[in-house]
């Protein structure tokens, strides 16, 4: 017999890394929130690799931290490793990237979703969602419990239907041995949700007593750490920090994977999940790029308080044996002792394109979801779509218009309107060659363009909000001043341009010009400046930067005032496009089934040319003439 | 990346007078101060100093070169009392169209976007100029020339131009992966392009491009032109009249041979206008089987052409085999000849007048010299009304693609100033994207995941 535990506002499904920042957001927003899953001690599990970050995926963090979410603070309290990457190619793409101590990790975020006022944990599996005229009224657990609710995120990461494989051995069970969700898929697809099924794996982990270090590569730290949180300074989280490792497989690793490939459940065609490009197993690495010698692995610590390494660059799904005689060919891993074998995991996830760009569902009012379950890898792609799904399940309940980030704002713009337009054939992962206004949204920056809203939401505090307004007006103040220092020519001056192997200079000229020298910048020319004010190392990145690339940076400001514009254009919701005349059928089709936006968004769709968008434009004027 | 652009610089030809004088059109964003820059008044007074709906008279000159293109008058007439309600510029070429396509071209070089079709009426529309009820024929304008220059596009698709631009694309596409492959795995062992590798690379795809469009400029009138196709029956005089074109020496600029197994195509160029002739002068020549087949593949050609010139044997009967043909070209942009005037007249123009409600009958003789000057005009009347359709789109076609040619090499340029002063890859990779984009432009290749899936399939690359 079933009851009503409870009635709330929001119920998440799902306690990984998009389940944590949703149920934090609806909380903080002031919902009335209980997150749900399968074990509380999986709660923010980091299930494959060891670290928070890198490429794009820093930039996710920073923004998910500007706009007041959990993952950025979370890492900054438990990194036992952190490095800017990317430091010369560039100010767009630097980013950063932290290695976590994976058990800290779990319990400080479990401890702060306990803290948070208005939010509940519970352990417990949704088997059901109740719905009443395609709108979410409810979910019910293993326990014939019922939760009566308005809003109802899906986080349920590749926990639905998973099952592990390696060799012969199919374990129908989540990552890492804990519970697999095995009924909610049958009722998700009921009410008329699509369901795929896409694969991921994960490498060995090794007992780092067994390893021998000395024929391996040390990694180091940077000794400057840069906190992903702009709450912290430097100084709040400096600690000591671990090595992690660098050694390669050879041939002899290459030979056993192929003689063993038959016995991969990958190549017999046991696995029929889509995997992703972005992390291959080995055995991919081997048969697509055949005439590579070598594939570099790194060694990584799992935390502090464990001798678990994660050996990154060798996932597979080949049998047991046959992964220790594989990973003994690698230097310093030849008495290695395997603490967890490597697997591939298969799990049901939607294509997102049934998705709003809010994250809810186009024909379930009231639900939304976020996370690996609408086909993205990766615990910082999660992590951004349970912020936004979170925040826009409040602003459903509220009964406001959603947040949408665009493209020109944040790299979770990219992310959610790239999942929803075009759908993924694939786990997609967060690259920086997918923002195509990347000048603009960098690292550094990413509290200029999004911890406004994070206040207007009420997920950035005043005191915050605050510190942030007067670093803004920092940087804004000393750009104006470099922008007004003449340096005249002098010998000193000229013994550093020398020096830096720069033009030397016959006449006065602005500091700012100076800065714009390839081979100079605002650090190199602190001697010249003798007002110079002594600012944080953030603000005089910012200065750097802002100055530096002034000219690349105004040049995207443009387009994006452009793009900005075809964003303006909105198209309603409800429009029916195949009644409009002109539009190609092919076209017509995509529209009703995507339902954009935007004039913008339309344009993003495959199958939508320039032509269908001007007589979408035509109809708009039409329609507004009329009414 | 696609999508509308509501309120740039628009430019293209609009072949509304008669005669060698064209108008160069510009709506739109800063089209005064573009016209400015490529503008030397006699006067020596700027035209952004120029009232609204004045007349300058002066020079275009080509703003790379200094060369003088051509002397003109310009109107210069301001926002809101205009066609499309924006700033509009017109420039009144007197050099005929292959002038005025190297002004547009010039325009093109300084910032304007070539307009799509109809895109002056649809912006007139948008602005509020055109009333509500003229919509519907905005948007079947835009959906039929859209299908029109795409087909258009996909003739020029298929030659050399093509290949070329897709084997230069793939090498940039290589060196964009290259280097978003390291800044997206910055610990993976990729092999990296060095600065010298980049500047040799990028250096070599700028000669390239200068040579493309070197060839561009030669073989403009070679591969540009009114379709124009002869056809009639047998004997009735369709070599002589080419033979006339040709030996009238007007300007012939060359010939190309049997592009297909029966017929031989001839470009002239006639006061300006690039004409292309199909003779299908051997299509009747084996026996009489061949007659049903003749009057199949005159239809076939008359099908593709922009232009018809039907020649019928004024001194013989019509027969059925004209009738069929004559009733075939209804509705096709047609001139009919009636050849052999001189000769004792057995068809007239009254006789024809069931079948011409559309078309134009000229009386001539190519062998007395008859009427023949009457064709000529006709033939440039249909072209500056812009008529024969494809003229335009053809050629504009073709300025598009050498303009995206242009702008790829612009950024290439910069790029290398880029690699040059060693500024980080990222910037790099920025202006050869953009590189990139224009070439797209001229092959119609999506560009949305074709970065990452050249990076994917180049390295090997993940956890």
């Amino acid at each position: 017999m079933s009851y009503i535990a409870d009635i709330i506002d929001v119920a998440v499904i799902g306690g990984g890394h998009a389940g944590c920042e949703a149920a934090l957001a609806a909380a903080r927003m002031g919902m009335k929130t209980v997150l749900f899953a399968i074990s509380l001690d999986s709660i923010a599990m980091m299930p494959c690799n060891p670290s928070i970050g890198g490429s794009s995926k820093g930039h996710l963090v920073r923004e998910i931290d500007a706009l007041g979410g959990e993952m950025g603070k979370n890492i900054d309290k438990t990194y036992i490793q952190t490095k800017m990457l990317n430091t010369a190619k560039g100010p767009a793409v630097y980013s950063l990237r932290a290695q976590a101590d994976k058990v800290q990790y779990q319990l400080e975020m479990k401890h702060t979703l306990e803290k948070t006022e208005n939010l509940r944990i519970r352990q417990d599996e949704i088997i059901e969602l109740i719905v009443q005229d395609n709108m979410i009224k409810g979910v019910k657990t293993n326990g014939n419990s019922i939760y009566e609710c308005k809003t109802v995120i899906l986080c349920t990461g590749t926990y639905l239907k998973a099952r592990c494989l390696y060799g012969d051995t199919i374990t129908e069970c989540g990552p890492n041995h804990l519970m697999a969700a095995t009924k909610l898929s049958q009722c998700l697809k009921d009410l008329g949700i699509q369901l795929y099924r896409f694969k991921t794996g994960t490498p060995a982990r090794m007992n780092k007593n067994s390893i021998d270090f000395s024929k391996m590569q040390p990694q180091y730290g940077d000794d400057n750490v840069v906190p992903f949180s702009f709450e912290n300074t430097p100084e709040d989280i400096k600690r000591n920090q671990v090595l992690c490792w660098l050694t390669y497989t050879n041939e002899q690793t290459h030979d056993i994977i192929k003689q063993n490939l038959h016995r991969s459940p990958m190549y017999s065609g046991v696995i029929e999940g889509t995997g992703p490009r972005y992390c291959p197993s080995i055995e991919d690495k081997v048969v697509r790029f055949a005439d590579k010698q070598r594939h570099q692995l790194f060694i990584e610590p799992e935390g502090e308080n464990t001798e678990e390494m994660y050996i990154q660059g060798m996932s597979s799904s080949l049998p047991e044996d046959v992964q220790i005689a594989m990973y003994r060919t690698i230097p310093g891993l030849e008495h290695c002792e395997m603490t967890r074998n490597a697997y591939a995991i298969e799990y049901d996830c939607i294509d997102a394109t049934q998705l709003k760009i809010s994250l809810e569902f186009k024909n379930i009012k009231g639900l939304f979801s976020a996370g690996q379950f609408n086909g993205s890898s990766g615990y910082e792609e999660a992590a951004a779509q349970g912020l936004i799904a979170g925040i826009n399940a409040v602003k459903y309940i509220k009964g406001e218009s959603p947040i949408i980030l665009k493209r020109s704002d944040a790299y979770i713009g990219v992310l959610i309107d790239d999942l929803v337009t075009k759908g993924t054939k694939e786990p997609y992962r967060m690259m920086t060659s997918r923002a195509e206004y990347r000048l603009l949204l960098r690292q550094d920056n990413a509290d200029q363009r999004l911890t406004p809203l994070g206040y207007e939401l009420g997920l950035i505090s005043q005191q915050r909000y605050q510190h942030f307004l007067q670093k803004q007006q920092q940087v804004t103040e000393e750009i104006k001043r470099v922008s007004n220092v003449i340096i005249a020519p002098s010998e000193v001056v000229e013994e550093l341009l020398q020096k830096y192997n720069s033009t030397p200079i016959h006449t006065g000229i602005r500091l700012s010009e100076l800065m714009k020298r390839p081979e100079l910048d605002y650090q190199k020319l602190a001697v010249l400046d003798t007002e110079r004010p002594e600012l944080p190392f953030a603000m005089q990145e910012q200065v750097n930067i802002q100055i530096k690339y002034e000219g690349y940076i105004k040049q995207q400001l443009k387009q994006v005032e452009q793009f900005q514009k075809m964003e303006k254009k909105l198209l309603p919701e409800d429009l029916d496009y195949s009644t409009i005349k002109g539009l190609r059928i092919e076209a017509q089709q995509k529209l009703n089934a995507i339902r954009p936006v935007s004039l913008g968004h339309a344009s993003r769709i495959t199958g939508v040319s320039p032509a269908d968008l001007s007589v979408l434009l035509i109809y708009m004027e039409q329609q507004k003439a009329r009414t | 990346m696609k999508g509308v652009r509501l309120d740039d610089t628009i430019a293209a030809i609009s072949t509304g007078g008669m005669g060698a004088i064209g108008i160069v059109r510009m709506s739109g964003g800063d089209c005064i101060a573009l016209a400015d820059k490529i503008f030397k008044g006699k006067k020596n007074i700027s035209l952004l100093q120029k009232k609204s709906h004045t007349i300058s008279y002066g020079n275009i000159i080509d703003n790379r070169t200094n060369d003088i293109i051509d002397e003109v008058l310009v109107t210069v007439m301001k926002a809101p009392n205009t066609y499309t309600k924006e700033d509009i510029v017109e420039i009144n070429c007197h050099g005929g169209i292959i002038v005025m396509q190297k002004v547009l071209e010039i325009i093109l070089n300084n910032g304007a976007r070539l307009a799509e079709p109809g895109e002056f009426t649809k912006r007139s529309f948008l602005n509020g100029r055109i009333d509500l009820s003229q919509a519907e024929a905005v948007i079947d304008l835009i959906q039929s020339k859209t299908d029109i220059s795409r087909q258009s596009a996909m003739n020029q698709l298929e030659g050399r131009l093509h290949k070329k631009v897709s084997d230069m694309r793939s090498r940039l596409l290589d060196m964009i992966a290259s280097i978003e492959a390291v800044i997206d795995y910055p610990e993976h062992d990729i092999e990296e392009d060095t600065y010298q590798t980049m500047e040799q690379k990028t250096t070599k795809m700028i000669e390239e491009m200068e040579e493309l469009l070197k060839t561009a400029d030669r073989g403009k009138v070679i591969r540009e032109g009114i379709q124009t196709v002869i056809i009639g029956k047998p004997n009735v005089g369709k070599s002589s009249l080419l033979n006339w074109f040709l030996e009238e020496e007007r300007a012939i600029v060359t010939d190309i041979p049997g592009t297909t197994r029966d017929t031989v195509e001839e470009y002239i160029n006639i006061e300006g206008i690039p004409i292309k002739i199909v003779d299908t002068a051997g299509i009747h020549e084996t026996g009489d089987i061949v007659e049903k087949i003749g009057v199949e593949k005159s239809k076939n050609y008359a099908e593709k052409a922009d232009l018809i010139l039907l020649i019928l044997d004024a001194s013989c009967h019509l027969e059925q085999e004209d009738k069929e043909i004559l009733n075939f070209i209804k509705d096709k942009k047609t001139i009919i000849l009636l050849n052999k005037i001189d000769l004792e007249q057995k068809i007239t123009k009254e006789m024809l007048i069931q079948y011409t409600q559309n078309v134009e009958v000229i009386n001539i003789s190519v062998k007395q010299n008859i009427g023949l000057e009457q064709l000529v005009q006709q033939l440039k009347k249909l072209f500056f009304e812009g008529k024969a359709i494809s003229a335009e789109d053809g050629l504009l076609g073709n300025v598009r693609h050498k303009n995206a040619l242009y702008q790829a090499k612009e950024a290439m340029e910069k790029a290398l100033t880029t690699i040059i002063t060693h500024m980080p890859e990222d910037f790099i990779s920025m202006d050869l994207q953009v590189a990139n984009i224009a070439l797209g432009e001229i092959t119609g290749d999506c560009v949305d995941e074709e970065i990452i899936d050249r990076i994917f399939t180049k390295f090997c690359l993940g956890k």
